[in-house]
C-alpha cells in the first residue's frame, strides 16, 4: 500500500508538472519531446504502478483474509514474489525515466507509433517491459485470491455470507484472469516486433495495427472495473457500516458486480469507435457500452436506500463516499454521452476524453480509496487519523478535482485535443486551462495535507481499539493492528455481519497446531471444515527468483539471448523455492493424516 | 463468556482434488495460460482476415514431427492418469515409477518438439502468418517445458528423505497440469497444421 501510494504521489508530481506547462498559452516549463514523456509516465505509472495494484492486490491482499477470518494469504510465498515483481517493475519504469529512456508514446502505446519505425531506441521496449512485470505481479494475486475466497473463509460463512468488498475483489481477481493475458500476449508481440522482426503489426507483411488495439482493449476495458469494482466494494462496506444496517439488496449489489465483471469484457470496442470498424459492430457495442449502466444503477440505488433507512454516522470515510457518488456520476453520464457513435467522434481524443476518464477513475477509484484509508487506517495502524485534517484534505480534494476536471469539458468541446504541449492564445483556451492549473495545486495541497496528517497520526494519533467504528465485519474483531496470524483464535460465522448479528458465544476453531502455521480449509459453497493446510515459513527463495525474473525481463529487451540466458538462473531459484527443507518435511510428516487413515493402516 | 468450541483435530491433513487449495492454484494458472492460448488462436484467424491467401507465400508446415507429437500427447494421458490414482493412494514406489514415466514421455515430446519447428517451413520473421505460427508453438513448447521440468525435480525429490503427504499431492496436481498441456495441443496442433491446409 505504501509503495503504491508513493507511485501515486509521483504519478501526481509528473500531472502538477504538465499542469503549469499547459497553464498559459506558449509554456515553456517542458518542451514536446519531455511532455511527451510525462503524459506517458503520468499514464502508465497510474494505471499499472497505483491504480491496480492499490486496489486491488495491495487492499485485497491485507484485507480479504482479515475479512474471510483466515490467518493468511493462499499460497503466501507467491505473494512474496509478486510484490517483488511489482516493486522491481515500478523502479525499473523509473529508472529508465530518469536516464532518458522513459517511454513516450501514450499509456497504451499504439503501433505503429510505438513500432520499430517510429520509435527506435529503448523508450517502448521500457514500457512493454513493465507491463510484463507489473501484470506478472497481478495475476498472481488474483490466484492467490481467489483460492483464499474459495477454500479458506471462516467456517460458516457461507457464499450469501461473503462481505460484499470480498466479493468485488473476488470478481476482480476472475478479471484480471481473463483480462491481462491479452496486454502481455500484446506486448510480448510489441517487444518481439521490435527485438527479433516478427511481423505481428506490421500491414506490409499481412500483419494489423488494429490486433494490436483489441488485445489492448480487450485488457484495457475490463482494466476500467478492476480499477473500479474494488471501489464499489469499498463503497458498499463503508455505507453499510455507517448507515449502522446491513446493505440494502445485497443479493442485488453481489450480481451487479458480478454482472459488471461480466460486461465489462463486451465493450472493449469502444475504444477503438474512430478506426473504421463496420456499422454492425459499432452498434453491437453501443448497445453494450450503454449496458453496463443497469448494474451500476443498480448499485447506486441499493446504496440510497441503506443510506437513506440507516442511522448516519458522518464521519471521514462516509464523506469521500459522498464525494464518489457525485464525482462518480458526473463521470457516469458523460460516460453515457461517449456509448453514442456520432458523439463519440466528434470529441475522439480531444480534452472532453481526458475530463470524462478521471470524473470515472479518480471518481470511483481514488474516492473510494481515501474513504477506505480514513476507515481502515486505524485497523492497520492501531491509531486514528486527524478529523479536521481530514476535513481539510477532503475539501481541498474535492473543490481541486471539479475546478481541475470540469472545464476540460468545456476544452474538449472547444476542440482542445489531447496530448498538445501548448496551444496558441489566439484559440482562447487560456483561462480555461489556467482554473484546470490552480485545481491541480489545490488537489497537490489535498494530498499533502493527508500526507502531514499520515505521518503525525501514525505516531501520536489517537489510540483506536479493536473497533472504533462499531463495524460488522471480521477484521474488526482483531486486534488493532492485527499481529502477523489475524486472529488469536480463529473465527467461525453465522451471519453477514458477525460482529453484530452473532452470538457472544459464537464458537471459536481449536484444534490447530499453534507452533506451526497450520490453518484450516473450508469448503468452496457453504465453508464447512474441510481439511487442516500447513503454511510455509518465510524464505529468501521468491526474492531471489524475482530478481532472477527480473534479469531475464530487463536483459530480454536487449538481446534475444537474455531470454534463453536467464532461463537458467529463474529455474535454479524456482527448484530451490520448491524444494522443501529436512525440517519443513519433518514437520508435515509429524502433522500428516490422511483421509482414510484408519483404513491405510 | 467461555467461547463454544469447533474442534477440527480430527480432519485430514492430505487432500485431493478440488479439495486441496494446490489443485484450486493450478486452476487459476490453467485458467491464465488457457486465456492466454485462446487470444493467441484468436490472432491467428484476426491475421488470417488481412491476407487473401493462406498461407501467404509459404507452404504450410509438414505434418510429421507435429502428429507424431500428438500420438505421444495422446499416449501419455494414460500413465498419467495412473500417475494421479497411484499417487492418491500414497503408493510411494509406484508414483516413483509413474513419475519416471512422465519424465520419459515429456522427453520424447521435447525431442519431437524440437522437429517442430524446421518442419513449420518458414522463419519467424517471414510474414504476419510465420509470426503468429511460431509464437503459438513457442507458446506451448514453454509449457511443455516448464511442465517436465517440474515433473523430474519431482522425481528426484521423491527419492529423497524430504517427503511427506505433500509431494503426493503434488504428483496428483502434476497430472492434471499435464492434462491442460495435452488438452491445449489438441487445438493448437489443429490450427498450426490443418488451418493452413483448410482454410
Amino acid at each position: 500500500m505504501v509503495t503504491a501510494f508513493i507511485f501515486f504521489v509521483l504519478g501526481g508530481i509528473l500531472a502538477l508538472v504538465m499542469r503549469l506547462q499547459l497553464a498559459h498559452p506558449n509554456g515553456h516549463v517542458l518542451g514536446p519531446d519531455k511532455y511527451n514523456e510525462f503524459f506517458t509516465m503520468h499514464g502508465s505509472n497510474m494505471m499499472f504502478l497505483f491504480a491496480v495494484p492499490m486496489m486491488f492486490e495491495a487492499l485485497a491482499v491485507y484485507f480479504v483474509p482479515l475479512m474471510v477470518g483466515a490467518r493468511n494469504i493462499a499460497f503466501p510465498r507467491l505473494n512474496a514474489y509478486s510484490y517483488y515483481m511489482y516493486l522491481f517493475g515500478g523502479i525499473f519504469l523509473w529508472v529508465m525515466f530518469i536516464l532518458n529512456t522513459g517511454p513516450d508514446m501514450g499509456w497504451f502505446a499504439y503501433v505503429p507509433l510505438s513500432g520499430p519505425d517510429f520509435t527506435p531506441g529503448k523508450r517502448a521496449d521500457t514500457w512493454a517491459q513493465m507491463i510484463t512485470f507489473t501484470e506478472l505481479s497481478a495475476l498472481c494475486v488474483a490466484v492467490e485470491i481467489l483460492v483464499t475466497v474459495f477454500k479458506m473463509r471462516a467456517p460458516g460463512m457461507s457464499l450469501n455470507r461473503i462481505p460484499m468488498f470480498v466479493w468485488a475483489q473476488l470478481v476482480v481477481a476472475f478479471s484480471v484472469i481473463f483480462a491481462m493475458p491479452s496486454i502481455m500476449l500484446s506486448s510480448t508481440m510489441l517487444i518481439l516486433d521490435r527485438l527479433v522482426s516478427t511481423h505481428f503489426f506490421n500491414p506490409a507483411e499481412g500483419g494489423d495495427a488494429l490486433l494490436y488495439q483489441h488485445l489492448f482493449w480487450f485488457f484495457g476495458h475490463p482494466e476500467v472495473y478492476i480499477i473500479f469494482l474494488p471501489g464499489t466494494g469499498i463503497v458498499s462496506t463503508i455505507v453499510a457500516a455507517f448507515s449502522r444496517r446491513k446493505d440494502f439488496g445485497y443479493t442485488a449489489l453481489v450480481l451487479s458486480t458480478v454482472a459488471t465483471g461480466f460486461i465489462g469484457f463486451g465493450v472493449w470496442v469502444h475504444h477503438m469507435f474512430a478506426t473504421g470498424l463496420p456499422q454492425l459492430s459499432l452498434s453491437f457495442f453501443t448497445a453494450a457500452s450503454l449496458m453496463i449502466v443497469i448494474p451500476t444503477g443498480i448499485q447506486f440505488f441499493c446504496w440510497l436506500t441503506t443510506l437513506s433507512t440507516g442511522r448516519l454516522f458522518m464521519r471521514l470515510p462516509l464523506l469521500w463516499v459522498f464525494g464518489f457518488f457525485f464525482v462518480f456520476l458526473i463521470g457516469g453520464l458523460s460516460g453515457v454521452m461517449l456509448a453514442s457513435v456520432p458523439v463519440d467522434w466528434q470529441v475522439h481524443d480531444t480534452f472532453f476524453i481526458v475530463a470524462h476518464f478521471h470524473y470515472v477513475l479518480i471518481g470511483g477509484a481514488v474516492f473510494p480509496l481515501f474513504g477506505a484509508i480514513y476507515y481502515w487506517f486505524p485497523k492497520i495502524t492501531g491509531r486514528m487519523l486527524n478529523e479536521r485534517l481530514g476535513q481539510v484534505h477532503f475539501w481541498l480534494f474535492f473543490i481541486g478535482f471539479n475546478l481541475t476536471f470540469f472545464p476540460m469539458h468545456m476544452l474538449g468541446l472547444g476542440g482542445m485535443t489531447r496530448r498538445v504541449y501548448t496551444y496558441p492564445a489566439e484559440l482562447q483556451w487560456g483561462n480555461m486551462n489556467f482554473i484546470a492549473t490552480i485545481g491541480a495545486m489545490l488537489m497537490g495541497a489535498g494530498v499533502l495535507v493527508f500526507v502531514i496528517d499520515f505521518l503525525i497520526s501514525v505516531k501520536s494519533g489517537a489510540i483506536a481499539g479493536d473497533n472504533p467504528w462499531g463495524a460488522g465485519t471480521l477484521e474488526w474483531a482483531t486486534t488493532s493492528p492485527p499481529q502477523p496470524y489475524n486472529f488469536l483464535d480463529l473465527p467461525t460465522v453465522g451471519s453477514r455481519e458477525p460482529l453484530w448479528e452473532d452470538p457472544p458465544d459464537q464458537p471459536v476453531v481449536t484444534g490447530l497446531r499453534e507452533d506451526v502455521r497450520e490453518v484450516i480449509s473450508t469448503k468452496a459453497l457453504d465453508a464447512d471444515p474441510d481439511h487442516r493446510e500447513l503454511l510455509p515459513v518465510p524464505t529468501i527463495w521468491p526474492f531471489l527468483a524475482s530478481l532472477a525474473t527480473t534479469f531475464l525481463f530487463i536483459s530480454s529487451i536487449f538481446t534475444p539471448w537474455g531470454f534463453v540466458w536467464g532461463c537458467i538462473p529463474l529455474a535454479i531459484t524456482l527448484i530451490g523455492w520448491f524444494w522443501p527443507t529436512k525440517r519443513e518435511a519433518a514437520v508435515k510428516r509429524e502433522l500428516e493424516k490422511w483421509e482414510d487413515a484408519e483404513a491405510r493402516a | 463468556m467461555q467461547k463454544r468450541e469447533l474442534n477440527v483435530a480430527g480432519l485430514p491433513s492430505v487432500v485431493f482434488g478440488y479439495r486441496s487449495l494446490i489443485w484450486w492454484g493450478t486452476m487459476g494458472m490453467m485458467m491464465i495460460e488457457g486465456t492466454m492460448f485462446a487470444i493467441t488462436v484468436s490472432a491467428y484467424f484476426f491475421l488470417r482476415t488481412r491476407s487473401s491467401d493462406w498461407p501467404p507465400g509459404l507452404m504450410p508446415p509438414r505434418l510429421t514431427a507435429g502428429t507424431i507429437n500428438l500420438i505421444i500427447f495422446l499416449v501419455s494421458v494414460a500413465p498419467a492418469v495412473w500417475t494421479q490414482k497411484v499417487a492418491q493412494r500414497g503408493d510411494l514406489k509406484l508414483t516413483r515409477i509413474g513419475l519416471i514415466v512422465m519424465s520419459l514421455f515429456g522427453a520424447g515430446n521435447l525431442i519431437a518438439r524440437v522437429f517442430e519447428f524446421p518442419s513449420l517451413m518458414s522463419t519467424w520473421d517471414a510474414n504476419a502468418y510465420a509470426s503468429i505460427t511460431w509464437m503459438l508453438l513457442g507458446l506451448h513448447t514453454v509449457h511443455l517445458a516448464t511442465d517436465w521440468a517440474d515433473t523430474v525435480v519431482l522425481s528426484v525429490l521423491m527419492f529423497t528423505d524430504r517427503i511427506d503427504g505433500k509431494r503426493f499431492m503434488d504428483s496428483s496436481e502434476n497430472s492434471d497440469y499435464w492434462y491442460f498441456v495435452v488438452l491445449t495441443w489438441i487445438p493448437i496442433y489443429l490450427v498450426i497444421y490443418w488451418a493452413p491446409r483448410w482454410l
